[in-house]
């Protein structure tokens, strides 16, 4: 039950973890075959940030890329999805080198603040991206908004989902 | 408990991702129909049809009972929350990433090797 128990036993794969701790936090883990340095490294210089930010299942591609990293520096995304485009900006409200990250997202007055950690032990790094929500309505419009980035299979399945939720609710009156 | 049902949510993605499978789900969603009414109904065998009905009964989708000659099927006892599965598509989402990230680490790493080799040079 424990992720980093999991993670250990399968070297190969390190297994992502999501949790939602409350009504307004997510938490998702993994761990890094590298040290904190590097992984510090690749979510901080946009030349590296830009090669694994947008994998190519989002069926997003990334525009530009800019970061000041640096407490009051901002950050600004700029994605393009089919004919459409959009942006993922903020600014930095902590950086600790190697260890720790802070950011907010400005896109609407209901962003979340990001806090990632990185914890070294034995040459590889335990991530830990906590993301607080204003409220349980923001976390969850966010939550539709990633899933609307993923691959049209997840909209089909949700279809379906809806379809089965509606037809077997109805069975159970 | 995450975990269990990220396992469970495995088998279910699998079991969906036939378009047989997900039209046999539809239907048991209106009514129950036995093995020899979907297999009319989606004009196959009743070897196929149990082979399709098998695998959703295995990720817990789909029941059958057996009563006199007839196997009928319907829909559950296990039904996908709407919550898990947005938080395993998020959690798609994030893995998709982090193995991109997995392969910057590498490559970050093998050039740490080379550059450290050549100022012992």
């Amino acid at each position: 039950m424990d992720a980093r128990r999991e993670s250990e036993a399968t070297p190969m794969k390190n297994r992502t973890t999501v949790e939602r701790k409350s009504e307004r936090e997510l938490v998702v883990t993994r761990t890094f075959n590298g040290p904190a340095r590097i992984v510090f490294e690749a979510w901080t210089k946009p030349e590296l940030f830009k090669q694994w930010w947008v994998p190519k299942s989002m069926g997003m591609s990334l525009l530009s890329c800019d970061m000041d990293v640096r407490v009051g520096g901002k950050y600004r995304l700029q994605f393009a999805h089919g004919d459409s485009q959009s942006a993922f900006f903020g600014t930095y409200k902590e950086v600790a080198p190697h260890s720790r990250l802070v950011w907010t997202n400005e896109e609407s007055d209901e962003g979340s603040v990001t806090t990632v950690t990185f914890e070294e032990k034995g040459g590889k790094t335990l991530l830990v991206m906590h993301e607080l929500y204003p409220s349980k309505d923001a976390l969850d419009a966010a939550g539709t908004g990633a899933a609307d980035a993923m691959v049209e299979t997840f909209a089909q399945l949700d279809e379906l989902l809806v379809t089965l939720g509606a037809s077997s609710g109805r069975r159970d009156k | 408990m995450v975990q269990y049902t990220q396992a469970r949510l495995d088998d279910s993605f699998a079991a969906l991702s036939d378009a047989t499978r997900r039209g046999v789900l539809e239907q048991l969603g209106r009514s129950d129909a036995s093995i020899t009414d979907l297999a009319e109904r989606f004009h196959m065998t009743l070897t196929g049809m149990k082979k399709h009905v098998g695998a959703l009964e295995q990720a817990g989708l789909v029941t059958t009972k057996k009563v006199g000659r007839v196997r009928t099927c319907r829909i559950g006892p296990r039904r996908l929350e709407e919550e898990t599965a947005w938080i395993e598509r998020y959690r798609q989402l994030w893995d998709a990433r982090f193995d991109e990230l997995d392969k910057v680490v590498e490559e970050l790493k093998r050039k740490e090797k080379v550059n450290g080799r050549k100022k012992r040079e």
